[in-house]
């Protein structure tokens, strides 16, 4: 330390900070007297909070009435399956992109040329859809076709790319506002919505996804997908190169290099990586709300049916709160650190 | 670097993930092209067909969409405000040797962790009841008429609940990057005679000039789509945003056409935050 | 058997050309030692023996077979890297019989072979150790171990000693040696140090710019520089290289004496000059002359050669030992 401070300072500091600490964590202390107090009582908090007799009861009420148990575990479930599934796809394409990077676009078109083709395909895939009236629904295959003539262009540009461009255009993908996806991920999970959904052979009346694990677990796994990659990505970058090639020289493959040599050596980042992804899909709100309502319904799900506008039992509300939001701020507390490098993509560190 | 070998390894090992992604994010943009163009509403499928422009023309001038509009760019900028700000003065705050620092840390980081459900509602009832909340109490405490938060201020308590679940991620990234300030740069200020003001303004502020600008941007991209907070409190109808005027068309008309169409509009939005983030942070991995 | 042969090798990168067009033949048990300042190419080279790198074109046949398209752990070579890129997650031991694993080879066989290369590197103690544990020149044991249980047809080693300080580098360089004279198996050693150069080597390949500038036996480039980059290149302090009249008079474009046969009087010589600084190292004296319109002369001296800052003196060369080049800086033989 190359500056003194003074008793007194420090005591001015300690007290402020603290004072402030308290203050930003009231909230969450305060749901957890709620959670403990009978539901009269919880009414009457700020008046007196600590005379009026402490219960346990409410944390059996709710799951009693709303069965916490089964949404943990629907939670737990999708949030680790869905990260898991996220590092089968990451770990080899962050090791990629570590490791055997393109400095040089493999395609090296002008970006005008490309530009021309990708609103081209699109124009064109439009055209087509205008030329039959816009009517799919007696049209699949078409359909189909016209989605592939749309994206194939933007997906052979971004497979072309070298390496830094393709980890930017992952990024961006994370930031497609969920509104924009709402209409269609519903329609394809719901089979009452989707246009195109008679394929003669196969009708797709009978295809749902909604409120499913098969549908919440891959939607899941791509919503954080580029996080994931990324923050393997950087976490890779911290490994020598020399020490791969001295096991490539050393005769082993690459599953051999990717697991006896990279995987132990990136543990720390791999676990902070799971661990930061799994707080994200524990939290994600916005498609849980949309997509599920029972069977696969997580956490943030059950806590929403606790809104009714009158409000009438706070108690319960605050243990229930208490009971979904305890683990994971417990697994957040330790992840503090993985938590600044995964939210800003690797530009703070 | 490598041989060819390697490189045909590579780029088969991204391949998956780039698939994976590319399917994630141009498939449903497709659809939101053809829905957005097409007149159907779930409740009379039957009766679907080209819309031409209809769709834009009717989600741009309903009366929701004007409100909401401003209600997003409004959302976005209180809560940049409040979090900014208050971020710097936590980070400093929290740079400073105290005793309990550990503890005080995990305190003010701890909202962060909260679903948005969650701390809706915790803030709604427990915090900003007009009758029973705890800010209630404390107004009456000092002899003021309590505020009926989100009965009249939908906009600004939505805000206030957001912000306090994003300050601990501004806190603790700025917080990051003043402790990367260099300790004899600090010295060597004090010796050049700057006071504390001085210091704060020619040396911390600039330094983090670029984590605030990461804060802004990844915070923005977030805040363009909050959802939940507005959605379990119920003021979807006064303070919703975007997000939430495209939730409602499907959810409450049933026009997935026009939900399609706001949600294009939607992702043009977005759009150009993102370019700015993809550059800023591009430009960092080059370096 | 460690014989290997490059024939036209040629890397490029894009429109660079790394390496550009290399032969070179390597025999069985020889410890060849490339040597160039920074960027001539010597580790590329060296990566492109090993397979870690792809030619552009030309060959590389290792024990008389075309090795050019095999991966780098189908050659049968090992190598020590700079960074000596141990496995920070294993053991000592289990360092040492990583490729033995890799290989599939019985636990009786790892067994045996860790053990003795543990021996032979003195590292029989440190075996439970993490490489984190180690001290610099144990690392650098340790990767020599695990390029030995290997058995290979030839070790490469890429600069293997820069990360040590002075003192441990000297003892390596004095272990490596031993250990060539005991295995007897065929080195390939990358250095930008010209010491090392010339201490461990039978031969010595000296690269400029991607191109070799002379193959041959340590004394013989000392001796026998092919053209002016050798000859500045090889030894210590640097060659005096003269043009003009004194050059001229011999028949050549430019001429070149090593410091130590450089004669220094007060009296009478061919070149005149001022001394700046006289280094008195006790074993031996460097003195720093700017000799008129000459430019600056390195002369090594006895150690308690009388001469001091400032004192007039008069250089010649001693005529066998000199270094006569034309004007396209090849040798011009005697």
């Amino acid at each position: 330390m190359a500056r003194k401070t003074t008793t007194a300072q420090m005591t001015m500091a300690t007290i402020f900070a603290w004072a402030v600490g308290l203050i930003m964590f009231f909230p969450i202390l305060w749901t957890a007297l709620a959670a403990f107090k009978t539901e009269s009582d919880a009414y009457s908090l700020p008046e007196n909070w600590w005379s009026t007799p402490w219960t346990t009861e409410n944390f059996g009420i709710v799951q009693e009435r709303s069965n916490y148990l089964r949404y943990i575990l629907n939670t737990t479930i999708i949030a680790v399956v869905s990260t898991l599934l996220g590092l089968v796809l990451a770990i080899p394409a962050a090791w990629s992109m570590a490791f055997q990077p393109e400095d040089r676009a493999s395609v090296s078109w002008p970006g005008y040329v490309w530009l021309v083709i990708i609103l081209g395909a699109m124009a064109a895939a439009a055209a087509i859809a205008y030329s039959v009236g816009w009517a799919m629904s007696a049209r699949p295959l078409l359909g189909l076709l016209l989605i592939v003539i749309f994206s194939l262009p933007i997906a052979a540009w971004v497979w072309t790319r070298r390496t830094g461009d393709k980890l930017l255009w992952m990024l961006s993908t994370k930031m497609m506002p969920p509104a924009g996806a709402l209409i269609p991920i519903y329609l394809i999970f719901n089979r009452n919505g989707l246009v195109f959904k008679d394929w003669g052979w196969i009708d797709l009346s009978e295809w749902n996804l909604i409120d499913t694990f098969a549908g919440m677990i891959p939607l899941m796994m791509l919503l954080n997908l580029p996080i994931v990659i990324w923050m393997l990505y950087t976490y890779f970058k911290e490994i020598p190169f020399g020490i791969l090639e001295a096991a490539r020289m050393d005769g082993a493959g690459l599953w051999q290099e990717l697991s006896s040599v990279l995987a132990p050596m990136a543990l720390p980042g791999i676990a902070s990586t799971l661990l930061l992804n799994v707080i994200l899909s524990w939290n994600e709100a916005f498609w849980t709300l949309n997509l599920t309502n029972k069977y696969a319904a997580p956490l943030s799900f059950f806590i929403s049916e606790y809104s009714s506008p009158e409000g009438q039992f706070w108690a319960k509300l605050s243990a229930a709160s208490l009971m979904a939001i305890a683990p994971i701020m417990v697994l957040g507390w330790f992840s503090q650190r993985q938590l600044v490098r995964g939210l800003t993509f690797g530009a703070v560190k | 670097m490598a041989t060819r070998q390697g490189q045909a390894l590579g780029r088969l090992a991204v391949a998956p993930a780039v698939a994976a992604l590319a399917a994630w994010s141009l498939v449903p943009l497709a659809l939101a092209f053809y829905y957005a163009f097409l007149h159907y509403k779930l409740d009379d499928p039957d009766n679907t067909f080209f819309a031409k422009g209809a769709n834009f023309y009717y989600f741009v001038t309903d009366p929701f969409f004007a409100k909401d509009l401003f209600n997003t760019v409004a959302l976005v900028l209180l809560v940049l405000v409040i979090t900014v700000v208050g971020g710097v003065l936590l980070g400093i705050l929290l740079d400073r040797p105290f005793w309990g620092r550990g503890i005080v840390r995990v305190l003010v980081i701890s909202p962060f962790f909260i679903m948005p459900t969650v701390s809706a509602l915790v803030w709604k009832n427990l915090m900003m009841h007009p009758v029973y909340g705890f800010f209630a109490h404390m107004w009456r405490s000092v002899g003021l008429t309590p505020i009926d938060w989100f009965g009249s201020h939908p906009l600004m308590s939505v805000g206030i609940v957001v912000g306090w679940q994003w300050l601990p991620f501004a806190t603790l990234i700025l917080l990051t990057a003043l402790q990367s300030l260099d300790e004899e740069q600090k010295d060597a200020a004090e010796m050049d005679g700057a006071g504390k003001l001085d210091f704060f303004r020619h040396i911390m502020l600039p330094h983090l000039m670029r984590p605030i600008t990461v804060v802004i941007l990844i915070e923005t991209i977030f805040l363009l789509n909050v959802f939940a907070e507005i959605k379990v409190t119920s003021v979807g109808g006064i303070a919703g945003n975007l997000t939430y005027l495209v939730f409602s068309k499907l959810n409450d008309d049933n026009n997935v056409g026009e939900a399609a169409a706001g949600g294009l509009i939607a992702v043009v939005l977005a759009n150009i935050v993102s370019m700015f983030l993809v550059r800023l942070i591009g430009r960092n991995l080059e370096a | 058997m460690g014989s290997i042969q490059l024939q036209q090798v040629r890397k490029d990168f894009g429109a660079v050309s790394i390496i550009k067009g290399v032969d070179l033949m390597v025999k069985d048990g020889e410890f060849v030692v490339f040597v160039g300042p920074s960027g001539c190419g010597k580790s590329t080279l060296l990566r492109l023996i090993a397979g870690l790198e792809d030619l552009s074109s030309g060959k590389i046949i290792i024990d008389g077979k075309d090795a050019t398209d095999l991966g780098p752990a189908q050659r049968g070579l090992a190598m020590v890297f700079q960074s000596y890129a141990l496995y920070p997650h294993m053991s000592v031991r289990n360092n040492i019989a990583f490729p033995l694993k890799m290989a599939k080879a019985s636990r009786e066989v790892i067994e045996a072979k860790v053990k003795y290369a543990a021996n032979t590197l003195n590292l029989t103690d440190y075996l439970e150790r993490r490489p984190g544990q180690l001290s610099g020149g144990q690392r650098q044991r340790v990767a020599i171990g695990r390029a030995i249980v290997r058995e290979p047809s030839a070790f490469l080693f890429d600069e293997p000693l820069s990360n040590l300080d002075a003192a441990l580098r000297v003892q390596m360089r004095v272990e490596i040696g031993e250990l060539h004279n005991k295995l007897k198996t065929t080195m390939i050693y990358v250095t930008h140090d010209q010491v090392e150069a010339m201490t461990m080597a039978d031969k010595i390949v000296v690269l400029d710019l991607g191109a070799i500038s002379q193959v041959g036996a340590p004394l013989d480039l000392y001796n026998k520089p092919d053209n002016l980059f050798v000859a500045r290149f090889i030894g210590s302090p640097t060659m005096n290289i003269v043009k003009g009249p004194s050059a001229a008079k011999r028949g050549a474009d430019t001429i070149g004496i090593r410091p130590e046969h450089t004669e220094v009087s007060s009296t009478a010589g061919e070149w005149p000059g001022t001394v700046r600084v006289a280094e008195h190292l006790g074993s031996e004296t460097f003195v720093y002359v700017e000799a008129d319109g000459l430019g600056q002369f390195t002369v090594r001296v006895d150690g308690e050669a009388p001469v001091h800052a400032g004192d007039r003196v008069f250089l010649s060369p001693r005529e066998p030992r000199l270094h006569k080049f034309n004007a396209a800086g090849q040798r011009i033989a005697a």
